[in-house]
This record gives structure tokens, sequence and C-alpha cells, in this order.
């Protein structure tokens, strides 16, 4: 395998990826649930500090995949086990790895039932998270993509609201059908570029015929564009993200749409590069869509958590806007996009929880005018939803920023068409706060109501940081990702013809095929 | 015979003198305890004696009897699904009181059957072995005891019966077709002199015919009919048996039978696949709207059935392998869930879905057995069923079946909603007021054992694989060492490469 820098000494990756199955092997033998609660923190907690190292020793002036290991898995199938990270998955461990705590932190209190259960499902969770971004071979890739499916469906059918069996279903079965074309296009890569090694995909993909391209785009397509989820595959969202406990909906908006774009990102455009020119403007034009049609339902809404959740579907939208303009500046700001997303929804959702803790209700009507005898809480909110709707300063301007900049560059009308959603994030953001934070003349009573207590500062804080420390000063984020997402760049605008990667056997005999122009 | 001889039959001779303890014990009177105790002896020896015979290499009875890897390492896995099955049985709660340690006997006999069947290399011989392996079964559905509304057992024994007496005869009409053509019944020699006439109508007549019995046991398109009620009419241990170890043996044996046809008769290629593809929506779509939990599993087993098809529609070593590892898997899977079933049943009876409400509740270990029985039949990683489709897939699509393989994965994907179901029930709703479950330290083993099974077969398949592969490349499934021959097989691993460039 080439592109792959080894890791001398302790494997990092693997460390992360599996430590939290021990983890949860350790949670399984607990009794105490107080216990259990601050060793998952504890844990959660290890692991982020752990993952901070990867930042220090990345090396952000190679596009190649770092840390790397590579040992042979299943050898008769040709599977291997191979991970590493460059630029662009980075970003979206440390996010995973950072949120966790989080989570665990928002469910303190929040679950009272069955708390061993739903540590060991989140501490899995963890594992199929981190794998996912890690794995550099795609059997791999598609084991931990499916292995998220069973803990997250048992978050939400479990420990979630009233119809939590349909929202858990409904997540289970669109992820399912969606990737279960992936597994056909994989096999079908596999058969032709001679292994199942993702970094060896990429080096073939411009050599691919179109034709095979197109379907393999389309199979892709299908299973990241419901995991983002892009319009019109949205439907599971609202209803995974309404029932879920506040943690299985920051992880679900933090992390599990992420994997959608850099599925887009990681596959879908360095490996079938000829494919993606011709499908970027349908693509675009969906995009386009969900950030108005994200926009127009979360202004409609009066359930806070759906609220939210149109409003994802609305920032999805622009990540994957940024990432079919393919250009540095688009594509670089949809990384951003996806981090602040994370960031920022997963605090929206935090601070829902935090509303239904007090007031066992999502209603906003029921939630006005908290922000009078809350102040601590109205600020947070405030400052979040101002990030949210991407007020300047905060983290969620640069992000759009760059993504509208590298939009403009693609087409000017497409833009105009955009900019109508950008006034309803701020509508519907501003509409929310306002109720939260004053309401009306005739406002529920919330004299009672305590304000956020130590642990909701302490879950909150961190977020706040990143919101200003990614709004003001975003260079070490974009830092890192510059020669990856130029690097991608190269390998999806590589012309279809050949000689350009270096001369391999499976490279050679598919060069000599009648079909590849 | 030499003692080398004897140490190659070794397995076999311990089950069979297993059988005749049993048999010994049957002529007392109400003995369950002592034929327990014996089955379960029989069942460790023979382990044993399989892991120390499994490089045996012998040729026995004439030619007709060939012990080799191949045998061996299946004889192992009977074995192992033999120790398995006596687990889940536990004290046959659901068969009639002065059957019982008859009822071990005949599964001891039925179990020895099946370890005689993967060596037999003759038709003869194998079809006496496949009658050893299938009649004492025939009499287990029937020794359910009866009850208020518990009389069906009788005719489900009939049904199966009937439809197996039916297939063996089809299957024996193809046999005769092949002996026609070749003039022997040994199947080493069959091969070469099969291959001249192999595309003429008559000899794909014969071998059509001849799958024909173990489509049945194997319950695929159309000869699955028995299979929804047989399952429901049996008791629940005896299902499960059903459900399993028949399955492996015809397996073992259908490769035999189709590696006759190897390595590019396109004929019967297309047969396979429009019967797997049959099979897999015919299971699935009539598994969604089932209530009773045997019965879905009945239809899903002809689902899989399908699905270990895929395997052969390739016509090479690697789909060999690959279905005789995903029915491996299967089996560890399908006894995950009967241990459920035989658990939750109160006193026998059958259980419906919705009787596994609140599993989580009532017994942990055993909602956990189910989550990660019921997720690997519906293909989801890290667990068996996935590793397993996913050999399948790619054995298949190198051979360029890319139309079956998307009918596989759809089919996986509607399957998942039943699976789902079951999930459902166990998982997220609430067990009112159905009592707690205890288990025995038997069951925990069981279920310990098979939940490592199916993770272990999953996560870490490389020997597994390895050691099938080997053993499948031992078995002379290919012509003879002619020089051409040799360059065919030599290059067999290395198709799906050169099979891009068309």
């Amino acid at each position: 395998m080439t592109n792959l820098i080894p890791n001398n000494g302790c494997p990092l990756l693997s460390i992360l990826i599996f430590s939290p199955l021990l983890a949860a092997a350790i949670a399984a033998f607990i009794r105490n649930e107080r216990l259990l609660r601050w060793w998952t923190l504890a844990f959660t907690s290890a692991a982020a500090v752990f993952s901070l190292d990867l930042y220090r020793r990345f090396d952000p002036t190679t596009a190649q995949f770092q840390f790397g290991e590579l040992a042979h898995w299943v050898p008769t199938l040709k599977i291997d086990y191979a991970v590493g990270i460059d630029g662009i998955s980075l970003l979206l461990v440390l996010l995973t790895t950072l949120i966790m705590p989080l989570c665990v932190l928002a469910s303190w209190c929040y679950i009272q039932t069955r708390v061993k259960e739903f540590m060991i499902c989140l501490l899995v969770m963890e594992t199929a998270m981190v794998g996912v971004f890690c794995a550099l071979d795609f059997i791999l890739f598609f084991v931990f993509w499916e292995a998220m499916l069973i803990p997250m469906a048992l978050l939400i059918g479990i420990w979630g609201g009233p119809r939590k069996i349909y929202a858990s279903l409904k997540f289970f079965i669109y992820t399912m059908s969606g990737s279960v074309f992936l597994l056909v296009a994989i096999i079908a890569l596999r058969l032709k570029v001679g292994s199942f090694s993702i970094p060896d995909m990429i080096s073939a993909g411009h050599t691919l015929p179109p034709n095979f391209q197109y379907w393999v785009f389309l199979a892709f397509f299908i299973s990241f564009a419901i995991k983002v989820p892009m319009f019109p595959f949205h439907t599971w969202l609202p209803a995974a993200h309404v029932e879920a406990p506040t943690a299985g909906s920051v992880l679900l908006a933090s992390v599990l749409l992420k994997m959608g774009t850099y599925g887009f990102l990681r596959f879908s455009l360095p490996i079938t590069p000829h494919a993606t020119d011709v499908f970027t403007p349908f693509v675009l034009g969906l995009s386009v869509v969900a950030i108005i049609y994200g926009g127009l339902t979360a202004l409609t809404q009066t359930d806070l958590k759906k609220l939210v959740a149109y409003s994802s579907v609305a920032h999805m939208g622009f990540a994957t806007l940024g990432i079919f303009a393919l250009n540095p500046l688009g594509i670089k700001g949809a990384l951003l996009v996806m981090i602040n997303h994370g960031v920022t929804t997963g605090a929206l959702f935090i601070i829902v929880g935090i509303i239904y803790e007090r007031l066992h209700t999502r209603d906003l009507g029921e939630a006005s005018g908290m922000g009078k005898t809350m102040p601590i809480f109205a600020m947070f909110a405030g400052v979040f939803a101002l990030s949210s709707l991407a007020f300047p300063g905060t983290n969620s301007f640069i992000g759009e920023f760059l993504v509208m900049s590298g939009g403009f560059a693609v087409s000017k009308l497409m833009m105009v068409c955009v900019v109508p959603g950008v006034v309803l994030a701020a509508a519907y953001m501003l509409r929310m706060l306002q109720k939260v934070a004053y309401g009306g003349t005739h406002n529920p009573d919330h004299s009672k109501l305590k304000d956020l207590g130590f642990r909701e500062i302490v879950t909150l804080a961190p977020l706040l940081l990143f919101v200003f420390w990614i709004g003001l000063h975003p260079e070490p984020f974009i830092r890192v990702m510059e020669k990856s997402v130029q690097n991608l760049l190269e390998q999806t605008q590589r012309p279809p013809a050949v000689a350009a990667s270096a001369p391999r056997v499976s490279d050679l005999a598919l060069s000599t095929d009648p079909n590849s122009p | 015979m030499m003692p080398s001889h004897l140490m190659a039959f070794l397995p076999e001779l311990v089950l069979l003198a297993g059988a005749l303890v049993l048999f010994l014990i049957t002529l007392g009177e109400s003995r369950l305890q002592q034929a327990r105790a014996a089955a379960l002896g029989t069942a460790l020896a023979s382990i044993i004696a399989c892991v120390f015979c499994l490089g045996q290499d012998a040729t026995l009875f004439s030619g007709a009897y060939r012990v080799d890897q191949f045998s061996q390492v299946l004889k192992l896995i009977f074995a192992c699904g033999f120790t398995l099955v006596l687990l889940l049985s536990g004290n046959l709660e659901d068969i009639r009181d002065d059957v019982k340690p008859e009822y071990f006997f005949f599964l001891a006999l039925s179990v020895a059957g099946l370890a005689m069947l993967v060596s037999c290399v003759d038709i003869i011989t194998l079809v006496v072995a496949l009658e050893v392996s299938a009649f004492p079964i025939y009499f287990l559905v029937a020794m359910r005891r009866e009850r208020r509304g518990q009389k069906s057992q009788m005719e489900s024994a009939i049904k199966y019966i009937m439809f197996g007496v039916a297939a063996n005869g089809v299957m024996f009409f193809g046999m005769s077709y092949l002996f026609g053509l070749t003039g022997t019944t040994s199947l080493p020699d069959m091969l070469p002199r099969l291959q001249p006439v192999i595309h003429s109508p008559l000899a794909i007549a014969g071998l059509a015919l001849t799958f024909c019995g173990l489509y049945y046991k194997l319950a695929v398109f159309p000869f699955h009919f028995w299979t929804p009620d047989v399952y429901q009419g049996a008791s629940n241990e005896t299902a499960g048996l059903v459900a399993s170890l028949p399955k492996v043996g015809a397996v073992a044996v259908l490769i035999r039978f189709v590696s006759l046809a190897s390595p590019d008769n396109q004929t019967v290629a297309i047969m396979l696949a429009i019967l797997a593809m049959c099979s897999m929506f015919y299971g699935n779509l009539i598994a969604l709207i089932q209530k009773d939990f045997k019965r879905l599993l009945g239809f899903s087993g002809i689902a899989h059935a399908g699905y270990a098809l895929i395997g052969f529609v390739a016509l090479d070593l690697v789909g060999y392998a690959a279905a005789l590892y995903y029915i491996v898997g299967y089996l560890l899977m399908v006894l995950a869930c009967f241990v459920v079933i035989c658990k939750v049943s109160r006193d026998g009876a059958n259980v419906s879905i919705e009787e596994m409400a609140g599993l989580h509740r009532r017994s942990p270990l055993l909602a956990v057995t189910l989550v990660v029985g019921v997720f690997g039949l519906a293909g989801i990683p890290p667990f068996v069923g996935f590793m397993g489709k996913l050999s399948l897939l790619t054995a298949a699509l190198a051979k360029g079946h890319l139309f079956l393989v998307i009918v596989a994965v759809i089919n996986a994907a509607i399957a998942v909603y039943y699976y789902l179901g079951v999930v459902r029930e166990a998982c997220f709703r609430d067990p009112g007021d159905r009592p707690p479950i205890r288990l025995d330290w038997s069951t925990r083993a069981l279920c310990v054992l098979l939940i490592g099974g199916i993770l272990t077969l999953g996560v870490a398949p490389a020997r597994f694989l390895g050691a099938i592969s080997s053993a499948l490349a031992s078995a002379n499934l290919t012509l003879q060492p002619t020089p051409l021959a040799l360059v065919t097989k030599k290059s067999l691993p290395v198709m799906p490469e050169h099979a891009i460039e068309k």
C-alpha cells in the first residue's frame, strides 16, 4: 500500500479505536451506578486527552495517511486491517473523542434507568465512530459503519421518547438499505482494483471505466446521502432526533451525520472522479433545495428538537454544497461546516435537553421566557443560536463564508438561490432565541426553575470555547487540512486517462481496457 | 482393517459406539439423566476423536469412503454442533416422557449418519449415509408430546417424511442418469468421465435432479414446503436440530455434486442462480408477516438457503468455501435463536414473537444471545453473517453474477425488517407481567459459546476460512492432475483479477 506513513512505536489509532471496547467490558462488571457514570466520564475524558496527541504529532506538510498501521486480517478474502488518518479525518476523529465526555455529562441525570447498558452502548459507539474515520480498508470501514447501527438503534429504542420504537426502526432500516448497495460497490471495486485498500482504490480511481464509475458513484451516493441526510432522504432524521435521548441526539448530529459527508470526501470524489464531474450539478441542486427546505421547515416547528433537527438538514446542505463546489475554498469550508455543525448543533441539543429536564416538554410555547429566571442558560443559548445562524465572530460564519465563496466560483445564480436560506437560518434561530429568552407577556411561570448547575456549565463551556476559537482564529484548524484538501482536489481533477500514477501491475492491466477513453 | 485405518474411522466409531450405548440405555425404564449424560459424553468424546484425527488421510471400503481434510474438518463441525444441540435440548421438556432416552439415541444416530455422509465418495454409500442421517430426525419430529392445542406434530412428521421420500426419489432418478452416462457410482471416477458429455441435456438433467434431494435438506425453493410446518410442529429443540446440522451436511454433499459441473457450466450456474433468487425472495417476503417465531425462522431459513446457493453459482472452490463458511455461521446463529425460543417458551409450547417482549429484563443474557443471533442473521457486522455474505457475494461477483448479487443485497435489506421486529419485542418493549427466566449452567455455557462463536467467526475468520479452503483444495473436487487440469487448478485463485480485464 502506498501513501501510508507507518506509525512507529505505540499504535495510537488502534488504542483509540479499541480501548473503548475494553472500557465497556470493564463497565459491564461495575454494579454501582454512580461509579459507572464516573468511570465512563473518566475514560472518555482520558481518551479525549489522549487523542489530542494526534494533533500535536500530526504532520500538516504532507497529504499522506499518517499513524498508519497495516496487518493482514482475512488473507483468503484479501481483507487487511489498515488504519491511518490525514487532514480530512484528523479533525473528525478529534471531534468524536472530544464530544464523548460531553455526552456522558449531558446524560448524567437524564438517564436514570439501566445506566450500565447505556454507558456500554456509548462506549461501543465511540469505537465504531472513531473506527469509521480511521479505517483505510474498505471492509474495515464498512464493518464499523454498519456495526454502529446496533448501539445507536438501542440508544434510541430503549432510552428514547414516546415514539422511540418507530424512530429506531426507521433509522436502522433507512441506513441499512442505503448501505447494502455500498457493499456491492465495494466488492465490485475490489474486483477491479485488486484489493480492498482505500489508498489503492484512490490511486486507481481515474483509470476506472466511466460507465463503471457512474454505478459506483450512485451506489456511494445513496448510502452517503441517506447518512448526511440530503433532501429527499432526510425523513429519518427528525424522527430519530426527536425521540433519541440527549446524548443520542448529540452523537447523531455531531458525528453520525458527518460520516455521510466524510464518505463523499474520502470515497466519491477521488475514487470516481469522472462520475463526480457528471453528477455534480444534481448534487449541488439537491444541496440548495436542502438549505431552503430545511430552513422553511425549521421555521414552522414548535418542538425545539425538531427545529434543531431541520436546521441540521440545512447546515448539512451547506456541507455538501461546499464539497461538490470542487474547489479548495468550498471543500475547506465544507470541512469547517462539518466541525462547526458538530460543535454548535451538539450544543443546541444539549440546551434542548436541559430545557426538557426542567420542563419535561420540548414545546417552544412552554419554554418561553425561561431566560428571565435563568440568565446563564440564556447566555449559552444565545451564543449557540447566534453561532448556528452564522453570526460573524462565531465558528459557523467562517465555514459558511468559505463555502459560499467556493460556491460563487461555480455559479452565481446558485448562490443567489442560497441566500434566502441564510436569512431563514437567522429567522428560525432568532425566533427560538427570542421565545426562550424573553417570551411574550403571558409566559408560563418559570420562577421556580434553577439556573444551570456546575455540571451543565462544564458540559457547555468547552463547546463555547470552540465556537469562538474557530470563529476568531480558525488558522490552526485550516492549517491541518490544507495539504489533504489540495491533494484530494488533484485526485478528483485527474484526467480520465492513465499514466499519472506510478505504474502498477493492475494499473497496466486496466489501462489496456478498451472501455476507458 | 489396519490400525491406521481404524484411526481414520475413529470419529464415526465413537459416534456409533455412543449410539449403541444409548440404545442399551433405552432398553431400561425412564433413564433420562443417564441417557443425557451418555449423549453428552459421546459428543465430547467425538470432538476429541475428531481433533485427534484431523490430519488423517485414507481411503476405506474399496474406495467408497474417503477420509481427508475436508471430511475431517466437517466431522469436527458436526461433533461441535452435536454438543451444542445437546446443550440446547436440556431435559427435553416437550418430548413424550416414555421416549425421552430414545430421543438421544436417534439424535446420536443421525449425527453418526452425517459424519459418514461427508466421507462418502460413492453414490451408493452416500445414499445410505444420507438416509441414516435423515430417518432418525423424522422420528424426532413425531416424538413431541400431545396436549390441548398441540396435535400437529404427527402431521408435521408425515409431511417431513413424505417430502423427504419424494425428494430422495427424484434424487435417485437423477443419479441413475449420472450412472447411465458414466457407468460408475464412484464420484472421483465420475468426474473425468462426465466431462466430455457435461453439456448434454442428459447430464444437466441428471445433475439437476440429483441436486433436488439436497435442496430438500437445505430447504431451497421449490423443495421448501415442509420447512415452516415442520418447525412449527416439532418441539423447539427438534426444530433447532432440523434447522442446523442437516443443512451443513447438505451443503457438504452439494459441493461434491456441484463440482461435477465445474468449472464453467453456465446452464447449471444459471439454474442455481434462479433457485437462489426464488428462495431469497420467497423466504424473506413471507417471513415479513409471520407471528410465530419458529415459523419466522423457517422462512428465514429458506432465504438463507438461497444465500448459501450463491456460493455454488460461482462454481469454484472460493464459492464452495464461502458457502460452507456461511452455513457453519448460520448453524451458530440459528442455534442462538433457538436457545432463546427453548428458554422463553412456557412448558415447551411454541413461541410467538410477542412473547419475546421485555426479554432484556427477564433475562439479559438471553436477550444478548438473541440480539447477536438475529443481527448476525441480518448480516450486520461484526457478526459472522456479514463476513459470510461478503465472501459469498465476492465469489459470485468475481464470476460476473452482478444481478444475483444485487438481488441478494436487496433481500438482505428486506430481511432487516423482520429481524428488527424480533429485536423490538425483546429490547424495546416492557415485559408486563411475564416472569423472569432462570437459566441453568448448561444454558449459560451454551449462550456464551454461541455468542463467542458468532463473534469469533465474524471478527477473526482467517484461520477457519484457511482451514476450509485448504480442506476443499485437498478434496479432489476438480479434475485429476493431467497437465492441462493442473494449469487451470493453479490459476483458479487468481481468476477474479483476470476476469476483470474482459
